[in-house]
């Protein structure tokens, strides 16, 4: 089984500058939901899995955090070892176990409701989903509302996982407990927390 | 009521200022050598190593010097320092019975595989204080003899050969070895996270707890099955190459003690066991161990728990010494308002005995007690 | 690796310096000090626990040529990592194999077996020879 360049190649070139950068957007993001927030290709891991999911994989993902890959990231043993050298980060077997889900294909996601939720005592052992997607501003909108959201917030993003805005109210319904969101596109991010709520949805 | 107020800055400054000129003393006086303590306060930087639970003997000796020589201050120092580096795996486990030996005894038998071996011991040595030790007199070189290069099992496999001990102590094989430094201990706890709490644990506090457990408090019959120090291979498995990657080696200290076991409801007369291992060479650490890994089995043999050293969560919960200086330190920090509450009640307290005595108490310092 | 995860940092940048190779290696990753948590096992032979962590020091580099070589060992010594994940990147390189085996590995291999061998004859010369003063019958 040879290790292949392509899993060793594409780390961040300076770790502590890149992944304070990175953190700083995610916390961003994460702080005010439906902000949009510009990340640079700072990673190059090997395809699909994108840049900006690929800096936000090397930024969180670390030995004690079990990550889960979808079908597609999972059949591509460049990408089990570019994450595994790179991070340190073992493999969830099932989505119940991971702190971290990437995911290539949202469209495909499994519900929500398999990833780990958190318990009521401990509702930070729950799962962070990176999704890969085309968009965060030309696809369907979405008006959300929520803490660390003034008024009303807005982001366009796709594709979704289906049913998103059914899947989503039954993780507010979940609180404390539920997943989180980290939506990545090319040169950006944004997040959706388990506090925020979409309150309308078009199309 | 919260009230926050600042002040002491310049103070605070000066005592740091103050710390650093007395640490280093009459400058006339040559600087310590982190080599200098390493080579020659070895066991200092075995225990901050132990205690640290971190194995990097500079780092150790910085901290012994760092910290005036004050060992629990250097073991807090190793602590903090290592909460500052990310984790790149778990080793694979050491095997102690391909260690390069250094010294190995046993108690139990005379005559073993390897024999007796005393390497660099204090046993034996008179305990008295060597005048020519205040200078540099010149050390001879150790006597060497051609060494026997047959394998040293590990005494425990004799024994277990006869079938009247029990084997090496066993969890559920799917059981992923748990870690303090991940998750928060909880009661009661798995021998693995006893033993992972014990090797860090104070050398002093387990050292008293071994001591009572002797003098009849959970009595346990014990035997030095074997004692050995010497060097282990360390193997970590990386994602990158298919086979295990060597790291080096470590020093440890491994203590087998065997215990006098009447039989009970649970388990039949036969030799049980105690098991301590500590970073360096540290022998008195690694018997206070077993014997406190073995007095806190008492459950599992159907034994009465009745003494401290049996109590898992008094022994577990107080033998670590950055965790107890941490609680008792903090109490000389400003509790001003803390303490004016509690003025203010056994004053409020006063007053109503007072009043429900028909003749007032004299105030005298011991009516306050 | 094994021979020079155990070398003293000193003695491997003075063989790597009089070894001579000029080769630029390209640092992958690292080098970077971190912890490795290890582990020893009940009774010395059961089931496994954590024992305590130590310093590691890890660097991956790559030749000109792409060879790609791996490094890690106890401690914090970068220096001393770095060179060791150029030398087995070159002993991964056909033509330049023997000359690591000859002027690099071999020597710290006989001054680590040499190292090994003066312990266990300093220890042995303190091994017990035990002998019977009196058989009794009471």
């Amino acid at each position: 089984m040879e290790f292949s360049t392509r899993s060793i190649d594409g780390g961040f070139a300076e770790p502590v500058i890149a992944a304070q950068g990175v953190f700083r957007a995610l916390m961003e993001a994460m702080a005010r939901p439906g902000t949009v927030h510009a990340l640079p290709p700072l990673a190059a891991p090997p395809a699909p899995l994108t840049a900006e999911a690929g800096a936000v994989a090397l930024t969180l993902c670390d030995h004690d955090t079990p990550v889960w890959l979808d079908p597609e990231l999972q059949g591509s043993a460049e990408i089990r070892d570019w994450i595994g050298f790179h991070t340190g980060a073992p493999f969830a077997f099932t989505p119940a176990e991971a702190h971290f889900a990437l995911v290539s294909r949202p469209g495909e996601l499994i519900a929500l409701e398999n990833f780990a939720q958190g318990s009521q005592d401990y509702p930070d052992r729950s799962a962070t989903i990176i999704l890969q997607l085309d968009t965060l501003a030309a696809g369907a909108p979405l008006v959300l509302e929520g803490p660390g959201i003034e008024t009303r917030a807005r982001l366009a993003p796709a594709p979704l996982p289906r049913h998103l805005a059914t899947q989503w109210r039954q993780n507010n319904a979940r609180f404390p407990r539920g997943v989180d969101l980290v939506l990545t596109a090319p040169g950006a991010i944004a997040c959706l927390p388990r506090t925020t709520r979409i309150v309308e949805t078009e199309g | 009521m919260y009230v926050a107020v600042k002040g002491g800055e310049a103070a605070i400054d000066n005592a740091h200022r103050l710390l650093a000129d007395r640490r280093r003393g009459d400058r006339d006086v040559p600087a310590l050598g982190l080599d200098q303590i390493v080579e020659q306060l070895a066991l200092a930087v075995d225990r901050v190593m132990a205690e640290g639970s971190l194995y990097d003997r500079e780092l150790a000796a910085l901290a012994i010097r760092q910290a005036r020589g004050d060992m629990i201050e250097a073991i807090f120092l190793v602590r903090a320092y290592r909460t500052t580096l990310p984790r790149f795996g778990y080793a694979r486990p050491a095997d102690t019975g391909a260690m390069l030996i250094e010294r190995r005894v046993s108690a139990t038998y005379k005559d073993l595989p390897g024999g007796q071996l005393l390497g660099p011991t204090f046993d034996y040595t008179h305990r008295l204080l060597d005048p020519q030790l205040a200078g540099d007199a010149p050390v001879a070189a150790p006597a060497t003899r051609e060494a026997d290069t047959r394998a040293m099992p590990r005494v425990s496999e004799i024994l277990t050969r006869e079938g009247l001990i029990e084997g090496d102590g066993a969890l559920p094989d799917d059981r992923e070895p748990g870690d303090i430094t991940r998750e928060a201990p909880e009661f009661p706890m798995e021998r693995d996270l006893r033993l992972q709490s014990l090797a860090r644990g104070d050398e002093g506090f387990l050292l008293a707890l071994a001591y009572s457990t002797q003098r009849g408090y959970a009595r346990s019959h014990p035997f030095v099955g074997e004692i050995r120090i010497g060097e282990l291979d360390i193997e970590l498995d990386v994602p990158e190459l298919p086979f295990p990657v060597p790291l080096g080696r470590i020093r440890v200290t491994e203590c087998q003690m065997v215990n006098q076991f009447q039989g009970s409801a649970k388990a039949p007369p036969q030799f049980t066991r105690g098991y301590g291992l500590v970073f360096g060479q540290s022998e008195r650490k690694a018997m206070a161990m077993a014997l406190c890994d073995r007095a806190l089995r008492a459950g599992e043999f159907g034994e009465d728990v009745t003494a401290p050293a049996q109590d898992e969560e008094f022994v577990i919960a107080h033998a670590d010494n950055v965790q107890a200086t941490g609680f008792v330190e903090h109490l000389k920090l400003p509790h001003y308002v803390d303490f004016q509450a509690e003025l203010d009640l056994v004053r409020r307290m006063r007053a109503e005995a007072e009043a429900h005595t028909a003749t007032p108490v004299k105030v005298a310092g011991k009516a306050a007690e | 690796m094994a021979v020079i995860a155990r070398a003293d940092g000193d003695a491997l940048r003075r063989l790597w310096a009089e070894a001579g190779f000029e080769e630029l290696a390209e640092l992958v990753r690292g080098p970077e000090t971190g912890l490795v948590m290890l582990r020893g096992r009940m009774g010395g032979g059961g089931a496994a626990f954590n024992l305590g962590e130590a310093t590691v020091t890890r660097a991956t580099v790559r030749l000109a040529t792409g060879e790609v070589g791996h490094a890690y060992a106890l401690g914090r010594d970068r220096d001393k990592v770095r060179i060791a994940a150029t030398v087995d990147a070159l002993w991964q390189r056909p033509q330049s194999r023997d000359r690591v085996e000859d002027r690099i590995v071999a020597p710290l291999r006989a001054a680590g077996a040499a190292a090994d061998d003066e312990r266990r004859r300093e220890t042995a010369a303190t091994k017990v020879d035990f002998f019977t003063m009196v058989r009794g019958e009471d």
